[in-house]
């Protein structure tokens, strides 16, 4: 007995213990940023999935029994007590702890709400029939019941009564596949129409306007001048119309079928195909449809554009947004940031002027972003900005051109934020590199500037390639200062496209992080939206882990190259 | 042309034309490419620096004072009318009215003051007191010896004939253009105050006083407004200087010459009652006016010593009525002649007998201006409805002023201290900026967005600290360096992760679920230290085959199903602590019990998610700190005969301690400024608790929230710039301040 506790305090005067309690801090970091990890790509991929759709009959004590049609999302346990407190009328003799399963259970423009707690205990015939369907919707959520009958202009042209898998129900279903189909080639055409070719005539149009508007500000609207314009704009008028008439053809055309669903409250609802994205059964696939109905979801999110107040379909417009915001951002930052650490490290005098500047060159980067986002939009958008309206588009005014948010000084904001990254790796860079290649160079004869662009920074590549990299990561996953200089929840195009001048550096851009901010956040359904932000958060974590891990590989290659060189 | 003769020895001639070209254009490229890099060079940095100066250059205007240039004088408009009772201006300060002493209203062009029109008094009699409802509303009260009154409006109709702006001015009679008969008895003095039920006038006379109250009713059907007056006698009170009845019209106070007031009450209105008495001045002093400040809340009492006191409406908590309280005074030295208020901020001016124009912002208590404007008798000032002119008239005339005062309601004592604000029952530090109505009264205080800030870098800290300086004491000291090479990069990734990923996660998934699982995460707080103490306990127990199986240094492996195990315990443990020690619901019992406000989205959720974006910052510099601790050290203090923990606290932990220092203190420069996970995380509301389950509001979460959204130019926008620049001078600082004490710290290594 003495034995045992004299060996328990040598063992704490050892001082294991707090050893073993460091390696725990270590162990918890590992598991919190794993599980972090987990957590993301195990909801941003389950989204994807076609789950099972189950019907049951759910019947609270006291209320009337009704069938319900839904997929489960969540499933809880909580205790009596917090139920009662929530409002929920419980037996008196009900346990103390109950299973609560969240379940989304669509059709929200027939129930009002489409997600809905359920008590599992009160849960009967539970089942997943074969027939039971799932639709995407442009609008109004999913859709669930069984299909009746398709109709086409209103004629009926394959119908069934049954409910099960019958050779009448299967026909109906693969009819209505077909004109799902149908629907969508015509829908895309209609967008096309739309999107492209209006989306020209308009551009146009206001271009024409804003030249007519030039032209009376600089007192030059001469009769003939606006005669030129109008002629123009007639012209575009015209195909307007055209386009208009071909419009209103696909419309008709697209409107011709419909069908009739059966929900769970027995109703019967007609409803038109052209409303339907996708349909589909989920409990009748297999895997191996299943698997490809998840890659046709996946190529969806990252092709499409959001639906349903960014609730629903894909994030294209978000992820090009970030690209582009990324790309404009490099291509300033990369150059002012090498011109500024060459300057500080080979060419100003070093001494205590240049300790200050590199201290406090380091110390911007500690700088909040967010205040970085407060200096974009108070100097540059409202004081440069306006200046630029005023000078070079007061054509355009009172609507501001560059004195608003926008891609470009949304780029040169975060320049401004990362050029300290930058600097501050090509310097590390700058300073490995050993003096005696530098003096080897000059010897040989070389200027100071090629000694420079031949040998040191080819050398100090990795370094900058390195500040590079981070400072992308950085920008990527920045969004407090964009929010101030001109991210938006939803842009009508892209800051790209085929119309003059082709890049639109003072339109407003959607953006992957802000896109979870605000889908997160702000979103009317945040019940709807949450699977969707899951997996743009795995998304964004992925292009950012993807540029963090080619900073680390375009380093060492560029190391192994320049090996020979560093010896 | 010269050709090489000599064969024997091929010499190379380095001066050929084309080489002293070539030679020549290499040394202009690297002057340009040198005079390049400097100008681009300094300019970058140039351009960095000058966000500090551009905040600045916003925040600097707010602590500017006012200025003010005269812009015309004349001798007074329609002098034979008599001198003025009253004067104003419209809008676009491009018209003056000033009510003559016979009644008759002048309105004068403000640039030269020749007369645009005369409305004369429409009645024969005298006018025997005047008043007007409120600068803003613009009505006119006239009282005359017959016990009647007239209401007029002073108002001005804008058109734009062949793109011109032209303004005219005219006369109309909202009540009637004939006078309302209110009393008996030749009126003295008169208030009146109007709204949108009905029209309180209160007369005095000689040895009455009297009030009427019209009241207006819309039918419903006909939309036919209907007014009924009723009348009423009031006590007298003798010596009467003034007669005030509040904004709902439930008050009426009378002050007399030695500023005693008495409060009635109107509610009531069949049977009025003195409600209140106070002596609003000083002994000695007479009372010189007494007005609503805009938004008819706070009165302002003027009085002969030279004092302006403001006062308003204060909940007594004994007998739980309002009672006008004092609030704060201003002095001049000399006697009050007349007092000036602002139209859409609480601000005023005094005019004194010596001609000096002093202009002041009540809510931020301070002194804008202090100038001397005329040197003859001063008698009336009055500002535009903008307050950026001023219009003042002496014996001499007529005189028209510029004022350039643009943030009055700013001061530094209202951004840091505390305020009593209008209607507020304490001197408070409140933030909230921002309002449709003019009669709002601003208040911006920083403290309680500083007061949050630091809270949420404090729950952070709490959480990041201990973890990251236990896992990089591990991590550079004892752990295996094949381990160590995978476990750094793994731990640094958190820091490339968005924080508006973290911050969804929290405020999405991590909320909720903390609010569900509360036992379970306070249990988990004790059980993991315990729990792994045990452990190892049990481990240094086993037969030393087993343990020789896990080498030195990959504890930390063996450790993650334990801490995974440990934590589903208390998650499944939960529910079963909870009914029994919480009555099954213990956010309830925080809420009921406890009496403390429980948010979903609090504190200990921006401490758990802002920690976990602060680890990787704190870990990799004390990582850093800890391993490039000098070998020959630890190895000395081995080789004398400490243990491993013994060199580490006693050895390593003070040589690395300044660069542990430098770590959290920018680990605490990341939470001060993080913006994303505090706005999510928390509900944003600007208030003072340490309370962790309350929310915040951080300078930084409100800087995205307003910036957005606030006027340029503003007083709340340059407000949030500084709020910006404070942010930025705390990191700068704090960063500073570690980055030379890493330095100093390298030094020191180097020489060892």
């Amino acid at each position: 007995m003495k034995m045992q506790k004299k060996s328990v305090s040598e063992w704490v005067k050892s001082g294991d213990p707090w050893v073993w309690l460091n390696a725990g801090a270590v162990a918890i970091s590992v598991i919190m940023v794993v599980g972090l990890l987990l957590l993301i790509a195990v909801r941003g991929l389950g989204h994807f999935w076609p789950a099972d759709v189950v019907q049951a009959t759910y019947s609270l004590p006291g209320d009337k029994a009704y069938t319900i049609a839904a997929e489960r999302v969540e499933s809880v346990e909580v205790t009596s007590a917090q139920l009662r407190e929530a409002g929920v009328q419980l037996p008196d003799d009900s346990e103390e702890f109950l299973q609560r399963t969240l379940l989304k259970m669509g059709n929200r423009d027939v129930y009002g709400a489409d997600f809905g707690w359920v008590l599992d205990k009160y849960l009967s015939d539970i089942e997943t029939p074969e027939m039971l369907f799932a639709a995407e919707r442009h609008e109004w959520g999913n859709l669930y019941g069984y299909l009746m009958s398709v109709k086409e202009d209103g004629r009926i042209v394959s119908e069934t009564s049954d409910v099960t898998a019958t050779a009448s129900a299967l026909a109906t279903w693969a009819m209505f596949e077909k004109s799902i189909e149908r629907a969508a080639t015509i829908h895309d055409d209609i967008k096309d129409i739309e999107k492209y070719d209006i989306g020209k005539i308009n551009h146009a149009l206001e271009r024409i306007r804003l030249k007519q508007r030039r032209f009376e500000l600089d007192g030059e609207l001469t009769p003939a001048v606006e005669a030129d314009l109008a002629a123009e704009r007639s012209q575009y008028d015209e195909a307007y119309r055209g386009l208009q008439a071909n419009l209103a053809a696909l419309y008709q055309q697209i409107n011709r079928d419909s069908f009739v669903v059966r929900v769970m409250d027995g109703t019967e609802h007609e409803i038109q195909v052209s409303k339907i994205v996708h349909a589909f059964r989920p409990n009748a696939m297999g895997v191996t449809e299943k698997m490809g109905f998840y890659f046709v979801k996946v190529w969806e999110f990252l092709t499409d554009e959001p639906r349903e107040a960014n609730t629903e379909g894909g994030v294209f417009p978000a992820i090009f947004g970030t690209v582009m915001m990324v790309l404009l951002m490099t291509i300033i930052v990369t150059p002012f940031g090498v011109v500024a650490a060459v300057y500080l490290r080979e060419y100003a005098s070093q001494g205590w002027v240049t300790r200050v500047i590199r201290i406090a060159v380091n110390n911007l980067a500690g700088v909040p972003s967010i205040v970085y986002g407060v200096f974009g939009l108070g100097f540059f958008i409202y004081f440069l900005g306006s200046g630029i309206d005023e000078a070079f588009f007061p054509e355009a005014l009172p609507s501001p051109t560059f004195g608003t948010g926008g891609l470009m000084w949304a780029s040169i904001t975060l320049a401004l934020l990362t050029v300290p990254v930058v600097i501050v790796a090509t310097e590390e860079g700058l300073s490995r590199i050993p003096r005696n290649v530098r003096e080897g160079s000059l010897a040989l004869g070389a200027t100071k500037f090629e000694t420079l662009w031949r040998v040191v920074l080819p050398m100090a590549s990795p370094a900058i390639m390195t500040g590079v990299i981070l400072a992308v990561a950085r920008a990527a996953g920045e969004v407090a200062p964009l929010m101030l200089v001109g991210v938006v929840k939803l842009a009508p195009s892209l800051p790209l496209d085929g119309n003059y001048p082709f890049i639109h550096l003072d339109q407003k851009f959607m953006h992957l992080g802000f896109h979870i901010y605000d889908v997160g956040f702000q979103s009317p359904n945040v019940e709807a939206a949450r699977p969707l932000v899951y997996a743009t958060a795995l998304l964004l974590v992925m292009v950012i882990a993807l540029l963090n891990l080619s900073a680390v590989t375009i380093r060492n290659h560029l190391r192994e190259k320049y090996k020979s060189l560093e010896m | 042309m010269t050709t090489p003769t000599d064969h024997r020895m091929p010499e190379l001639d380095f001066n050929t034309p084309a080489l002293k070209r070539h030679r020549k254009l290499r040394a202009l490229k690297d002057r340009t490419a040198g005079m390049g890099i400097a100008i681009g060079g300094s300019s970058v940095i140039l351009a960095v620096l000058l966000i500090c100066f551009y905040l600045l250059y916003e925040v600097a205007p707010l602590f500017s004072s006012a200025s003010i240039d005269e812009k015309a004088s004349y001798s007074l408009p329609a002098e034979e009318e008599g001198e003025s009772l009253y004067l104003a201006m419209e809008e676009q300060s491009e018209i003056g009215m000033r009510v003559a002493s016979n009644g008759s209203v002048v309105f004068f062009s403000i640039e030269d003051g020749s007369v645009i029109e005369t409305v004369a008094n429409p009645r024969e009699q005298a006018v025997s007191s005047f008043t007007v409802e409120s600068d803003t509303s613009r009505l006119l009260a006239f009282a005359y010896e017959d016990g009647k009154v007239l209401i007029s409006k002073h108002n001005y109709k804008t058109s734009y004939p062949d793109g011109q702006r032209q303004i005219t001015p005219f006369v109309d009679y909202p009540y009637g253009e004939a006078a309302i008969s209110v009393a008996d008895f030749a009126i003295k003095k008169l208030a009146i105050r109007d709204g949108d039920d009905g029209l309180t006038i209160a007369v005095s006379g000689d040895t009455e006083s009297a009030i009427l109250k019209v009241t207006k009713d819309v039918n419903f059907i006909t939309e036919e407004v209907e007014l009924t007056e009723q009348r009423e006698t009031l006590p007298f009170i003798a010596d009467i200087n003034s007669l005030l009845i509040s904004g709902n019209q439930r008050s009426l106070y009378v002050a007399t010459n030695a500023g005693m007031m008495s409060e009635f009450d109107l509610r009531d209105f069949d049977n009025i009652r003195l409600k209140d008495t106070a002596a609003l001045i000083e002994e000695g002093a007479s009372l010189v006016s007494m007005s609503y400040l805009v938004g008819k809340s706070s009165v302002m009492v003027a009085d002969s010593s030279g004092r302006v006191s403001q006062w308003f409406n204060v909940r007594d908590d004994a007998t739980n009525e309002e009672k006008l309280h004092f609030i704060r005074d201003v002095k001049q030295p000399v006697a009050l002649v007349d007092l000036a208020m602002e139209q859409r901020r609480k601000g005023f001016a005094t005019l004194d007998e010596r001609g000096l124009v002093a202009i002041y912002n009540a809510t931020s208590e301070r002194q804008v201006l202090d100038e001397r404007l005329s040197d003859a008798t001063a008698r009336l000032i009055s500002f535009s409805p903008r307050a950026n002119s001023l219009l003042l008239e002496d014996s001499k005339g007529m005189h028209f002023y510029h004022v350039d005062n643009e943030h009055p309601e700013v001061s530094w004592s209202s951004i840091w201290g505390k305020v009593w604000y209008e209607s507020y029952p304490e001197e408070t530090y409140t933030w909230q900026s921002s309002s449709a109505s003019n009669d709002f009264e601003p208040k911006y205080s920083l403290m309680p967005l500083a007061f949050g800030t630091l809270k949420a870098a404090f729950y952070a800290m709490l959480m990041a600290v201990p973890l990251a300086i236990c896992g990089a004491i591990y991590t550079a000291y004892f752990m295996a360096p094949a381990l160590r090479r995978k476990i750094k990069p793994v731990i640094e990734l958190m820091e490339a992760l968005p924080t508006v990923i973290l911050g969804f996660l929290a405020g999405l998934f991590f909320a909720p679920f903390l609010e569900e699982h509360l036992a379970a995460t306070f249990s988990i707080l004790v059980v993991l230290p315990v729990g792994i103490l045990l452990f190892a306990y049990l481990w240094s127990r086993l037969p030393a085959g087993i343990r020789w199986m896990v080498p030195e240094g990959w504890q930390p492996l063996l450790l993650i199903p334990v801490i995974v195990f440990l934590a589903w315990f208390c998650l499944a443990l939960s529910p079963i602590i909870e009914v029994n020690f919480f009555g099954g619901n213990i956010r309830g019992w925080i809420t009921n019990d406890l009496g403390i406000t429980f948010d979903q989205r609090n504190a200990l959720v921006v401490g758990f998610a802002m920690g976990f974006a602060v680890i990787p910052t704190i870990f990799s510099i004390t990582e850093d700190a800890i391993f490039s601790v000098p070998k020959a050290l630890t190895q000395g203090s081995l080789a004398l005969g400490a243990t491993y923990w013994q060199t580490m606290t006693r050895v390593v932990l003070p040589t690395a301690s300044p660069g542990i220092f430098s770590a959290v203190m920018i680990g605490m420069g990341r939470a001060v400024g993080e913006t994303m996970i505090v706005l999510m995380a928390t509900g944003n509301t600007p208030i003072m608790d340490f309370n962790i389950f309350e929310g915040m509001r951080t300078l930084a979460a409100n800087l995205a929230v307003e910036v957005p959204e606030s006027e340029v130019g503003s007083s709340h926008y340059r407000i949030l710039f500084l709020a910006a620049f404070v942010l930025f001078i705390f990191t700068f600082v704090v960063n500073t301040i570690a980055e030379t004490v890493r330095q100093h710290l390298r030094k020191k290594y180097g020489s060892l």
